[in-house]
């Protein structure tokens, strides 16, 4: 596999670490579009990205010109290989004080990234994936929804969306159907925002930032932004990377592991329509990286 | 030679990695298969990817009638491989192209054979066409065919009376591109053992020895353990061989492109009322008092898919043509069996099945279509059938126990000898609840107790006679059932049609006005025209010919439609009804 040279996708912000699992000064390693890179978060929170190299070892040896481009945003380190940018997508949720804002876990998958998107946006496989908890059959129909793809913002949005959840919240006795809202705002990230336990007005932030090791492999970062004041953050966790956990073996099991821009290359059904939305903006972006472009 | 080995029949699985319930992942000069053995015996080599999202079909889950896909629970059918349910759409009855690849299968010599496009058979082996085999454990190479055929050459195994012993005698008896079949003889002692080499990629490879002789106890296991030492040896052999050239690159898989109207969102297949399929009647008998059984089986070929709900046409050699629905459980897919009545004043339909129609005869039917599709989403489902209404119900009723979602049948007939397929409700256990010689009243009565609680997510199922089934929709009405809940299927319009409006149609897709004149249907006025429309029982009763309302205001005369659908306007049955409007717009 040749490194990257998709420029829409060079030119992008990538997630490479939580900030809450970095130490003040310590050098981590990581692989993005199958560069290696070194990252290290100084006392006051600033990040430096620089392509690892045996010389450079502290952050305060790298010249500026060494330096890429480097923000902190929603507790991640992130960096580009282009030119970025000024601002990452927003997501105004997160400067809630109230909120708690997490990294519900950093997880290694064999998969493109528009894959895993693709699992973050459906919400046809709660029944059968994660039986019990997102979803129980025989509750397994996808009510009609909407998907816009908004032009000024350059995201697609799926509203209306609902789905039959078994244990709706932990206040509730039986089942109901939750609301969700999805946003794509970048080729490798989603947000979701679903129904509040606590808050009917309001709604949790799961957002899932996904790191393009190369173009079949990605790590996948899952950030929290929640209305919670009880549980533990362990709890909180555990509950996601239980679900992250059966997605997983699924997502390493799609067959090619990038995702076919084709539109014939796979079956889409009408629960599909924000996948089509996304693989149709993928096509328009010129997005060639961790797809199959269709053929011309 | 791998290009050569496409069109050649090689082993993928031992038959002993086949058992029921099981999904094997076999794979063959870069392509995965899913493999699967149905409780009927037949094997399924199939690609493995689910035609939704890619998801490998081996991680899915074989009920013995059925793969369920893990991802999203598409299922597809034995045999057919085409896509029976989509649960994300429970109303919906899945595009009947929904299929699936399928390999060609055959189990010989201990082994399961397939090819991605085979010229003749699966060859005979000399040394191995008599008496009891013996597979040995199929042992993976990292190393191309070639090579390992190469070594097998010179592999040397002690015969099988004489195991313990060392330094019997080898002869090759022959070799090919993908085998090498060898001869080893000590003293009175005499083995044929044939390696097959099966080119899993362009390096990879699995050697599938069989032995012509097979052997019980702890004999089998000595000679098992015998070429499971010696074949690993060899295995490490020439992959120290091999470890110093460059590999060569495996073999990209081109996946088939799914059709054009697949991947768009499903519109109306537009085919007429055709009888493609040819059928023989393997069997024909009385399932009970008045009805006819009939085992259809393909002339050549295989069936095509079928939901529970389904019904094909049957052209009778007298030129009548008529409605049966399916009575298949899930993955019964060698045949297709019906059910006729013989009806009293039959104008040529049930008397020339029951009269003329005879074993061995070949029929000419529809493929089978779906317009009573089952959703397998409710709580609960009701099943009410009435005499051989039970027919489609029957299908149905099968699906939720395969699926063991919770159901009831009540089967309304005169007597103990008038229920039908007696085989098949017997295996529905204390779902089935029969009703017996009860008069009108009192089957009203049995019916308000039977739909007394209504629950939200409940659905109800009726087929059986006007007048009973009319009965049933106003009770379930009665008693709180939405619309919505409450799915029925006539056996025939008795509604007095009444054709005397003429009107105006315009086709918004086809871009075409048509007049409609008294004595004439929408249908007959399309088909004039060259739009060619379905239809199957072109009387108002089985919702093949249903044609969306852009605009306008239908005269519905149809039984398909529930109220609310009929209020609503949008949908029209272009067999029987008409407009109202002096001009409706239709969307074809």
């Amino acid at each position: 596999m040749t490194k990257c040279t998709d420029s829409v996708v060079l030119n992008l912000w990538h997630p490479v670490g939580a900030i809450a699992e970095t130490v003040p000064g310590a050098v981590q390693q990581t692989v993005l579009l199958e560069e290696r890179l070194s990252f290290s978060v100084g006392a006051d929170g600033e990040p430096v990205v620089w392509r690892s190299r045996p010389d450079l070892r502290r952050a305060d040896q790298i010249a500026a010109a060494d330096r890429l481009p480097a923000k902190s945003v929603y507790g991640y380190v992130w960096t580009s290989l282009g030119s970025p940018p000024a601002d990452l997508f927003p997501i105004p949720e997160y400067a809630e004080p109230d909120r708690r804002r997490l990294n519900a876990a950093t997880f290694g998958v064999n998969v493109s990234a528009p894959r895993a998107i693709e699992n973050f946006l459906d919400m046809g496989h709660f029944p059968y994936v994660h039986t019990d908890i997102l979803g129980a059959e025989p509750h397994t129909e996808v009510k009609e929804y909407d998907v816009e793809i908004s032009v000024d913002r350059d995201e697609i949005l799926a509203t209306r969306c609902r789905f039959f959840q078994p244990m709706a919240s932990t206040a509730s006795e039986g089942g109901a159907d939750v609301d969700y809202v999805y946003r794509v705002p970048h080729p490798y990230c989603s947000v979701l925002y679903k129904s509040s336990p606590v808050d009917a007005a309001r709604r949790d932030v799961i957002a899932i930032f996904l790191q393009p090791v190369d173009q079949e492999h990605v790590r996948a970062h899952m950030l929290l932004c929640v209305l919670d004041e009880n549980s533990e953050d362990k709890v909180i966790k555990r509950f996601q990377q239980t679900i992250f956990g059966q997605d997983k073996p699924i997502l390493e099991n799609q067959v090619p592991k990038r995702l076919p821009l084709d539109p014939r290359a796979e079956t889409p059904i009408r629960a599909d329509k924000s996948a089509i939305a996304y693989r149709r903006w993928l096509s328009q972006k010129g997005v060639t990286y961790g797809v199959i472009p269709a053929a011309a | 030679m791998l290009e050569a080995a496409r069109s050649q029949w090689h082993p993928i699985a031992a038959a002993h990695d086949l058992p029921f319930r099981h999904v094997f992942h076999g794979q063959l000069l870069g392509r995965e298969f899913a493999v699967w053995r149905a409780d009927d015996g037949y094997i399924n080599i199939w690609e493995n990817r689910c035609l939704h999202r890619g998801v490998r079909l081996s991680i899915g889950i074989n009920d013995g009638r059925e793969l369920k896909c893990q991802y999203h629970g598409w299922r597809y059918s034995n045999r057919t491989a085409g896509c029976t349910y989509i649960p994300a759409h429970p109303a919906d009855a899945p595009a009947r192209t929904i299929t699936n690849r399928t390999f060609p299968a055959v189990e010989r010599y201990g082994l399961v054979w397939s090819s991605e496009e085979p010229l003749g058979e699966v060859p005979d082996v000399a040394g191995l066409a008599e008496g009891k085999l013996l597979a040995l454990r199929g042992i993976p190479v990292n190393a191309p065919a070639d090579k390992v055929v190469e070594k097998l050459k010179a592999y040397r195994f002690q015969p099988t009376g004489a195991i313990d012993g060392n330094g019997a005698e080898i002869a090759v008896e022959a070799a090919q591109d993908f085998a090498v079949a060898l001869r080893s003889r000590a003293g009175a002692a005499e083995t044929v053992g044939v390696f097959f080499v099966q080119p899993v990629d362009s390096n990879r490879s699995v050697i599938r020895g069989v032995l012509d002789q097979d052997a019980e106890g702890a004999a089998r296991i000595a000679i098992l353990r015998h070429h499971n030492e010696r074949l690993s040896k060899l295995r490490d052999e020439v992959e120290r061989d091999v470890a110093n050239a460059p590999a060569p690159a495996p073999i990209e898989p081109i996946y088939e492109r799914v059709s054009a109207e697949l991947a768009e969102m499903p519109e109306l297949t537009a085919h007429g009322r055709k009888a493609a399929l040819r059928v023989a009647v393997a069997r024909k008998w009385r399932t009970a008092d008045g009805i006819a059984g009939f085992e259809l089986r393909p002339v050549k070929g295989i069936l095509p898919t079928f939901q529970p709900g389904a019904h094909i046409d049957v052209h009778m050699p007298n030129g009548e043509i008529r409605q049966y629905s399916i009575t298949n459980g899930p993955g019964e897919t060698g045949s297709f069996t019906i059910g006729v009545k013989l009806e009293p004043d039959s104008k040529g339909g049930s008397k020339c099945m029951h009269e003329t129609v005879r074993e061995g005869d070949v029929l000419a039917i529809s493929e089978p279509r779906n317009n009573f599709p089952l959703r397998r989403d409710a709580i609960k489902t009701i099943f009410v059938a009435g005499g051989i209404g039970i027919t489609p119900l029957l299908a149905m009723a099968q699906a939720l126990k395969n699926q063991e979602l919770t159901h009831e049948l009540h089967y309304f007939a005169q007597g103990e000898q008038h229920l039908a397929f007696a085989d098949r409700l017997a295996e529905l256990g204390d779902a089935l609840k029969p009703h017996l010689g009860l008069s009108p009243d009192a089957t009203g009565a049995e019916l308000r107790r039977v739909l007394a609680e209504y629950r939200n997510g409940m659905h109800l199922y009726i087929c059986g006679p006007g007048p009973m089934l009319e009965a049933a929709r106003r009770i379930a009405a009665e008693q709180g059932w939405p619309d919505s809940a409450v799915h029925f299927e006539y056996f025939k319009n008795t509604n007095k049609i009444d054709d005397s409006s003429s009107f105006e149609v315009a086709l918004a897709r086809s871009c075409v006005t048509l007049q409609v004149p008294a004595g004439k249907t929408i249908l007959q006025v399309m088909r004039e025209s060259g739009i060619d429309v379905p239809s199957s029982c072109e009387q108002g009763a089985c919702g093949t010919c249903v044609a969306t309302v852009i605009e306008g205001e239908p005269d519905h005369q149809d039984v398909y439609l529930n109220d609310a659908e009929r209020k609503a306007g949008t949908k029209i049955m272009t067999c029987v009804s008409r407009a109202k409007s002096a001009r409706l717009v239709l969307d074809i």
